[in-house]
């Protein structure tokens, strides 16, 4: 068994954490575990993603478009853009937050204004979350990825409920473990 | 004990069990994380050079000095650092030394993709290649091993994709090291050519004996052993890409890739029908393989640019089973999405340096950091880069070709501490005519914020001298020295005015702290008034990404979240729409 996830979004909206927890869970639950992060000039408004790899025996931390087991994007049109490393009957996990590109505050493109439809039309396994909105009622809108991270957990073989929360409480700060865990539950729907 | 480390993490870690007692480098994507998590560590020395070759002379003295010792630096750094590299490998040293450097296949982050396997065959050096966090760790302790089994330095290369996955990685405890006396012996350590000679020799000597070493070392030279038609012969994440890739084919993993292993490599071709090499950048390896007389495939299947990611490792196999190869295709409906470049951040103070310079016709000559973003739309102010401290020295350059429009020459704090100060002194001595400027953010930003000699802080954490600017200039005899805040709009302009007109050389030194550093510098976020907003798009000629208009035809909005409040729009927008 083998199980590659991606994850996508926005320099700064936290999808490392989400990285992080995912490989913490499945180490824990005694899985070999790589992760790849893009750094680079991410933290300046640029595309980032990040890969996780856990199963068995796993090679290398990276693997070919089209083998995703699931997606998660925390920017509603980034997940478009890597909608082909998801292989057929895999799960998206898709925030509805919209960031506007400098290019297209510069008229030089357009941000598609049916970004909905093209998302329920390319992912036929999709969650899509107002993941700041629920956050924000939950308490901190900061926890926008853990709610995604509950929802793509969703799609995910091997990692039971409480080895998550398990991990949860491994990586978040003490303050914050009550909340996230919240915000864990509401994404994975439990 | 196994902890989830990044393959630069996995370094430090093995730097501090080999007994390291002393580690220098220069900051660079995507070796920068190496020394910052050495550091951490007790009993060792660590230490932000302000450049390369500064870093590689002063673990050179601390090696023949009789401590173990590490550089780090990414692939360009090497550029720099080549110079004592050469002359090192006829020396040798005393403790061990590594000299780290991480290559940039695919060209992430860096202005060229360089191979240092060819840095390598020129000094006549050890290279090691580990292929993920595991290897960089255990890699590490033994390039110290063998480096002092030779008395030479080793270096251990690793690219992007090693420095930045994450593996479970078995630790181990420290092993200190007793200092090893220094002991005169000017034959070994003065490289005068009467001696020089001599050290030439007994290089190609060493190297004999390092390619019969490799060849029986099992530790870091591994075989996937499985099918004997097809037999891969690959070296760091690569081979583990196609370890995965070709479940019916051996792979041969060089982990110890130069001196060659020839014996191995003649064994194992041996056993297998035919021979791969998949390497990723230049086809070093494959050139040797056909000249021992061995019949292979490699680049005839391998592209020579870019990273070889398991996608690419996947055409590689079809290509080599003559079957066609259609990876997935981006989706229709991703086909017109927006793209997201890098860009500089909201509030930062270069952009007020380039709004300022986008005033006024000149050439503008830029260097290496966040700066080079400069270069994009809609502030497109800068004409030509090169290299670190080349901001100074192509502005003399083109200047002196004549050139009619005035030439600014633009580097940053860390950039003019690397090697900017040689320009400046040149330009003053040759009589020279550009504006030099230094876009002076207190911090060696791109690379995420690392000390350097102007800040006034060590890695170690300790106050120390900073390095000031400005009397540096006046000391190289630069007459014209002026500081501004960039954020100044009006003074800015007035400077520029006066010193690109001045007819002799200046320094202009904009400063203000970079924002995603200076958190204390991020004020209340500012609000476009609808009612006072004309539409005018003045503001957004700043590119600035915390202005956003979600289409064409919209007013401007501010998103409170990015902006920083530093009030550039503000100053921009002429119907004072903006407070
Ligand atoms: S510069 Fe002022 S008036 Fe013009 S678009 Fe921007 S906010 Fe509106
Ligand atoms: S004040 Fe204006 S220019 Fe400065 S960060 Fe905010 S939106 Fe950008």
């Amino acid at each position: 068994m083998i199980q590659n996830i991606l994850l996508c979004g926005v320099g700064g909206q936290g999808i490392l954490l989400a990285a992080k927890v995912i490989a913490a869970a499945a180490v824990k639950s005694g899985f070999e575990v790589t992760t790849n992060e893009i750094h680079g000039m991410a933290q300046r408004g640029g595309s980032v993603t990040a890969f996780v790899r856990y199963g068995d025996t796993v090679f290398s931390p990276l693997f070919r478009a089209g083998d995703a087991d699931v997606i998660a994007s925390m920017e509603a049109i980034e997940a478009l853009r890597y909608a082909h490393w998801l292989r057929p009957g895999g799960l998206a996990a898709v925030s509805r937050q919209r960031l506007i590109p400098v290019t297209v505050s510069s008229g030089k493109a357009k941000y598609p204004a049916d970004a909905d439809e093209r998302l329920a039309k390319v992912f036929p396994r999709l969650e899509y979350i107002d993941c700041h909105v629920e956050a924000k009622k939950l308490g901190d809108a900061r926890m926008a990825n853990i709610i995604l991270l509950g929802a793509l957990s969703r799609g995910l073989d091997g990692i039971p409920s409480p080895v998550w929360e398990e991990a949860i409480r491994a990586c978040v700060k003490p303050q914050f473990v009550e909340g996230n865990l919240a915000a864990f539950r509401f994404g994975r729907k439990e | 004990m196994k902890q989830h480390l990044t393959g630069n993490e996995a370094f430090a870690r093995g730097a501090w069990e080999a007994g390291v007692a002393a580690a220098f480098g220069y900051p660079g994507t995507p070796s920068t994380e190496i020394l910052e998590n050495l550091v951490k560590y007790p009993d060792v020395y660590c230490e932000w050079s302000p450049n390369e070759k500064v870093a590689l002379e002063s673990a050179a003295g601390a090696a023949i000095g009789g401590i173990r010792s590490l550089v780090t630096m990414k692939c360009v750094g090497l550029n720099v650092a080549s110079d004592p590299m050469m002359t090192l490998s006829y020396t040798g040293i005393v403790a061990g030394m590594v000299i780290l450097v991480a290559d940039d296949p695919g060209q992430h982050s860096s202005q060229t993709e360089q191979d240092t396997r060819h840095y390598a065959r020129l000094a006549k050096l050890p290279v090691l290649e580990p292929g993920s966090a595991i290897e960089c760790r255990s890699f590490m302790i033994k390039a110290f091993e063998i480096s002092e089994r030779y008395r030479c330095p080793v270096i251990v290369r690793s690219t992007t994709c090693v420095s930045h996955s994450r593996f479970s990685v078995e630790t181990a405890e420290r092993q200190p090291r007793e200092r090893i006396p220094f002991v005169k012996n000017p034959s070994q350590f003065v490289p005068l050519p009467l001696w020089g000679r001599t050290l030439r020799r007994k290089v190609e000597e060493r190297m004999c004996r390092q390619a019969v070493d490799s060849s029986a070392d099992t530790e870091l030279n591994t075989i996937f052993r499985r099918g004997a038609d097809l037999g891969i012969v690959s070296s760091g994440m690569v081979a583990l890409e196609c370890a995965e890739e070709f479940p019916e084919a051996s792979v041969l993993k060089l982990g110890w890739a130069w001196p060659f292993p020839d014996e191995l490599l003649r064994t194992f071709a041996a056993s297998c029908k035919r021979i791969a090499v998949i390497e990723e950048g230049d086809p070093i390896l494959e050139e040797h393989i056909r000249s021992l007389g061995i019949a292979c495939h490699g680049k005839d299947v391998t592209p020579r640019c870019g990273e070889l990611t398991p996608e690419v490792v996947a055409s590689i196999h079809a290509a080599l089973d003559g079957r066609p190869f259609q990876p997935p295709k981006p989706v229709d409906e991703a086909a017109d999405l927006p793209s997201r470049p890098p860009m500089l951040c909201a509030g930062c103070p270069h952009r007020a340096l380039f709004y300022a310079l986008a005033q006024f016709d000149v050439i503008v000559t830029g260097d290496i950091g966040c700066y080079s973003l400069g270069v994009f739309p809609p502030l497109e102010r800068t004409d030509l880069l090169i290299c670190m401290g080349g901001g100074f020295t192509l502005a003399h350059g083109m200047q002196k070709a004549g050139e009619t429009r005035p030439v600014v020459g633009i580097v940053g704090d860390s950039t003019f501490f690397h090697s900017g100060i040689t320009g400046l002194l040149n330009l003053v001595y040759n009589k020279g005519n550009a504006t030099l400027i230094v876009s002076d953010n207190r911090t060696t930003a791109m690379t995420g914020h690392q000390d350097h000699p102007g800040t006034g802080r060590t890695l170690m954490g300790e106050a120390t001298l900073a390095a000031d600017i400005e009397a540096i200039a006046r000391a190289c005899g630069m007459k014209r020295v002026r500081t501004v805040n960039p954020f100044d709009l009006k003074a800015m302009h007035e400077v520029l005015k006066e010193e690109l007109t001045c007819g002799e050389p200046s320094l202009i030194i904009s400063r203000a702290p970079c924002i995603l550093k200076e958190k204390t510098a991020v004020k209340p976020a500012l609000a476009i008034n609808a009612e006072k907003c004309r539409n005018c798009k003045s503001c957004l000629k700043l590119g600035c990404p915390a202005l956003e208009t979600p289409d064409i035809k919209a007013k401007p909005i501010i998103n409170a979240q990015l902006c920083t409040g530093c009030g550039m729009c503000s100053a921009v927008c002429p119907f004072k729409a903006i407070s």
